[in-house]
């Protein structure tokens, strides 16, 4: 299966607009080891890409022997993504975390898990024990890729147990605009779209997604419609020659930070042409007459001149997504990570509310995850929301939560929005956190400009619990650092982005002494004590299956409603969405004031609106038309910093490769970093192929080989995976006003040349959108 | 007729609140959001400042001449720490809390002038000073908590 690495989507199977995705099962094991070797297959689904594809783990002798991928599950039709097809391999890593570690001396230690526990539980009482404000010592950071039964668990120790606003996960680096987004038009987080879209569909856009490499199935799904006989037409904004851009009718590759400037440019041409649902409109949207007047100024010239696109591109695109009868668009970090995030994730929700494109087949809408489980950490409430997508402004959702939990009111956070990440940081860094709990997450690479978030988590104050597979950059800086058991290791379920809920089941036991995220919050709360106000045990649960049917005695009546689930229903058809096939076939919207998430924001400056002004605008189930002006991102280039860095993935990694890096055949596929930088930008610099260069940003520098690739003009490109050369030395801290995602797409840099390549090729891929100019 | 010192005081709040929060964003630059956001925030006070200077000259600026502060009344400059952060919004809440009133009086001015050119302006104007407003209560109410008693 070596192909692969060369050909991660494998070979077309085409199907016509409204035909069944035909099935291909890929399959990969061991060597030596064939299908009637294997002594039991366990069900899963992926958790090193967002698409939640469905497969099954080859266990073979108490170990992981291969992946196979289910035919009959409703994502995926049998297909893997090249990282599942490898990535197993990284659980049986000889460097897995097997024991508790302590610092002692300055060196983290071996020690048993009653001593690690029992420091944690130690500082944490000493801190509650500090007098009034307990709960503001705590900050816990998480993950998107835990289960859905340990984010609740969680967060239910930080609600109703310690009581602080302090979570949240690194979705916020990779969703929370998503989730903003859709809160802020539709009322609730919550995806309208079904994967069958691509199915329906006569015209997909990308926005900002380079869906090739991040979800590949659901690449897989779009090329072979659009190698079936009714080929869908196919829009892609993206300043880098991705995949999707190859494919596409129309490629637009903005200068990087004007999404809203583009999407302004493409309603206008929509309204301006007639193309408008104005039934639609009428019914089911308020807001038009404001949109109209933000739009108006965007002439396709001015766009022209502001993104540095064609004006004929322009009316191209509006066409485009103007004249289809079924549009499915797909929204990710070009949007989510550059300035204005929300803003401009809130545009493409307006053109499919202008258009009347939701809620029937092929008209859909993924504001998608960039994770495998984020949807959960957002539903749950591990993201610091509260559970249910609970609005923590409306007395009543909070009132609800204080019975079910059988707490006060007042013990549940509400007095203002949960604490995002980066202020939990500032916080640990100005001394008022002193307990920084992190979990599933590698911040010490991930975050923006790293060199001061090691300043923070090696401030001697900040008493910092890692809890991880792998030692990994962040573990370095624990006090106590507890080992984890992984996907396979323990059961649990976790939801993707068409809302599809997957059971994954533990297959083997985990490595040496190391214990599901689960145990040991579960653990944590039976040692803290944590008791409800009648004095029994807060969390009554104690394994996976009685803590799912305790979040979904929470998830009741609220969109994401998983009461019809159950682990039998599970086993017996793995793969079932909440929420039905679609959300919104009805045009009504969650946007009633006694269901919403949010009173709402101003999207320009993150202002929170009040009950009172909300009901005020009467949306009585309609979606918001919220309209944003143009504002340059925070950082622009300058004369000492003339180009734009953007940073992301590659198909072959997952965040800061602590797994696929463990994978040798996707290790060796991206082994180390490099930058993409344009033709006519190489040639400027004086450096060509291979030769090392050093990017400069006003916060940091790295170095790094040049692939001279398709890259638009001023826009270079580092991959974020490489701890060693890692591209956040050089972002900047900033970030969005509501969704608080910082801006990893918008920062300004130079590049200075080091010295020459030895005549060889960068170490960066050749396939996907970092392929060499010259084929 | 006295639109003049209600012209020539909205036109130094919104200068005045410019300043501060270009002090504001400078003294806590470790507050990311603040930083940049409290400087777009002051290129909004200059434009509001600009657009009411045709007619500050129109009515004739007839304030009593008082020489250029670099504070106003309220903002006596960034203090540090998270009290200190608390303290500075809450300075400008209130040097918004001015502009906005000010703001409509102005217009309800503009209204018995029959001066609509005025009117246009305040009205293009004045949801922006009220954003800033609700911006500042959000984001102190936010910070309060920590400041007040975990700190």
């Amino acid at each position: 299966m070596a192909e692969r690495i060369a050909n991660p989507w494998g070979e077309r199977t085409p199907y016509a607009r409204g035909e069944r995705w035909p099935a291909r099962v890929d399959t990969m094991l061991a060597e030596g080891v064939a299908e009637e070797d294997v002594d039991r297959w366990v069900g899963t689904a992926s958790v090193l890409h967002a698409n939640g594809d469905g497969y099954d783990v080859a266990v073979k002798d108490g170990r992981i022997a291969g992946v196979r991928g289910r035919a009959g599950d409703r994502v995926n039709h049998g297909r893997l993504d090249p990282k599942d097809l490898f990535g197993w391999q990284a659980n049986g890593s000889a460097e897995r975390l097997t024991t508790p570690l302590v610092r002692e001396g300055g060196r983290l230690v071996e020690a048993d898990w009653d001593t690690a526990m029992g420091r944690v539980v130690e500082r944490s009482k000493a801190l509650l024990a500090k007098g009034p404000g307990g709960w503001g010592r705590f900050g816990f950071y998480t993950s998107g890729q835990l289960f859905l039964e340990e984010y609740y668990t969680l967060a239910v120790i930080g609600k109703a147990g310690l009581g602080t606003p302090h979570m949240d996960g690194n979705t916020r680096l990779c969703t929370a605009t998503s989730a903003a987004a859709l809160k802020a038009s539709f009322g609730t987080d919550g995806q309208p779209g079904s994967y069958t879209d691509v199915d329906h569909c006569d015209a997909l856009a990308i926005w900002g997604h380079n869906v090739a490499e991040t979800q590949t199935v659901l690449w897989m799904r779009m090329l072979d419609r659009l190698a079936g006989p009714d080929r869908p037409r196919l829009l892609c904004v993206d300043p880098r020659p991705t995949p999707v851009a190859r494919e596409a009718d129309v490629h637009l590759a903005p200068r990087s930070g004007t999404n809203i400037a583009l999407m302004n440019g493409l309603l206008r041409e929509v309204v301006a042409r007639g193309w408008t649902d104005d039934d639609y409109i009428a019914e089911h949207t308020i807001g038009f007459a404001g949109l109209a007047e933000a739009i108006e100024p965007w002439t396709p010239e001015r766009v022209a001149e502001a993104c540095a696109v064609p004006a004929r591109d322009v009316r191209a695109a509006a066409e485009l997504v103007g004249t289809c009868e079924a549009l499915l668009s797909t929204v990710l970090q070009g949007f989510y990570q550059s300035n204005q995030a929300t803003a401009a994730a809130c545009q493409v929700n307006n053109l499919h509310l202008l258009r009347g494109m939701l809620g029937r087949p092929g008209a859909g809408l993924y504001q998608m995850n960039g994770q495998p489980t984020a949807q959960n950490t957002r539903e749950t409430g591990a993201d610091g929301d509260l559970p249910g997508f609970r609005n923590w402004d409306n007395g009543e959702h909070v009132r609800e939560l204080a019975e079910l939990w059988n707490v006060e009111e007042h013990t549940i956070p509400h007095w203002a929005p949960p604490t995002h990440a980066m202020q939990i940081l500032r916080y640990a860094e100005q001394g008022s956190i002193e307990l920084l709990w992190i979990s599933a997450t590698n911040p010490a690479v991930s975050l923006p400009e790293l060199g001061r978030i090691r300043e923070i988590l090696r401030r001697p104050e900040l008493f910092v619990v890692v809890q991880d597979l792998f030692l990994t950059e962040t573990a370095a800086f624990a006090d106590v650092v507890l080992p984890a058991a992984t996907w396979c290791e323990k059961t649990g379920t976790f939801t993707n982005v068409d809302r599809t809920v997957h059971l994954s089941e533990q297959g083997v036991e985990p490595p040496g002494e190391a214990r599901s995220d689960l145990d040991i919050w579960l653990d944590y709360a039976r040692r803290m004590d944590f008791r409800d106000k009648d004095g029994r045990p807060l969390i009554a649960w104690e394994d996976p299956e009685s803590a799912f049917e305790a979040w979904k005695a929470c998830s009741r009546g609220r969109p994401c409603d998983y009461t019809h689930l159950s682990y039998a229903s599970l086993r017996e058809h793995n793969g079932q969405q909440w929420g039905g096939e679609r959300l919104y076939a009805d045009g009504v919207f969650n946007t009633d004031p006694e269901y919403a998430e949010t009173y709402g924001h101003d999207l320009a400056t993150g202002a929170a609106f009040t009950e009172d002004e909300y009901r005020a605008k009467d949306p009585g189930g309609r979606a918001f038309l919220h309209p944003a002006g143009f504002e340059p991102s925070p950082e622009v280039t300058t004369d000492e910093h003339p180009l734009l860095l953007t940073t992301g993935r590659t198909v072959y990694q997952f965040h800061t490769r602590t797994k696929t890096g463990r994978a040798p055949e996707l290790d060796a596929a991206a082994p180390s970093v490099w930058v993409e930088v344009s033709p006519a930008d190489a040639a400027a610099l004086g450096v060509g192929e291979g030769d090392v260069v050093r990017i400069v940003s006003p916060r940091g520098a790295i170095e790094a080989p040049v692939r001279v690739s398709g890259i638009r003009e001023g826009v270079v490109f580092v991959p974020f995976h490489y701890a060693d050369q890692a591209a956040n030395e050089l972002t900047v801290t900033a970030w969005d006003p509501v969704s608080k995602q910082p801006i990893f797409k918008v920062a300004a840099v130079r590049l200075e040349k080091v010295r020459a390549g030895d005549g060889g090729r960068s170490p960066a891929p050749h396939v996907g959108a970092p392929a060499p100019v010259e084929g | 007729m006295h639109v003049a010192h209600y012209l020539g005081l909205l036109h130094r709040a919104q200068d005045h609140l410019a300043r501060a929060f270009r002090e504001v964003a400078d003294g806590h630059a470790e507050e990311a959001d603040l930083f940049h956001l409290c400087h777009k925030l002051a290129r909004q006070c200059d434009a509001h400042a600009e657009a009411l200077r045709p007619f500050v000259e129109r009515y004739g600026e007839d304030a009593p001449q008082e020489p250029e502060r670099l504070h106003s009344e309220i903002f006596r400059g960034c203090r540090s720490g998270g009290l200190g952060l608390l303290r500075d919004l809450q300075d400008l809440y209130l040097m918004a809390a001015e502009c906005d009133i000010a703001w409509t009086l102005v217009g309800q001015a503009a209204r018995g002038l029959r001066d609509d050119e005025l009117l246009a302006v305040v009205t293009a104007n004045e949801g922006e000073t009220a954003i800033q407003l609700t911006w500042l209560r959000t984001r102190l109410k936010q910070a309060a908590p920590q400041a007040l008693v975990v700190a």
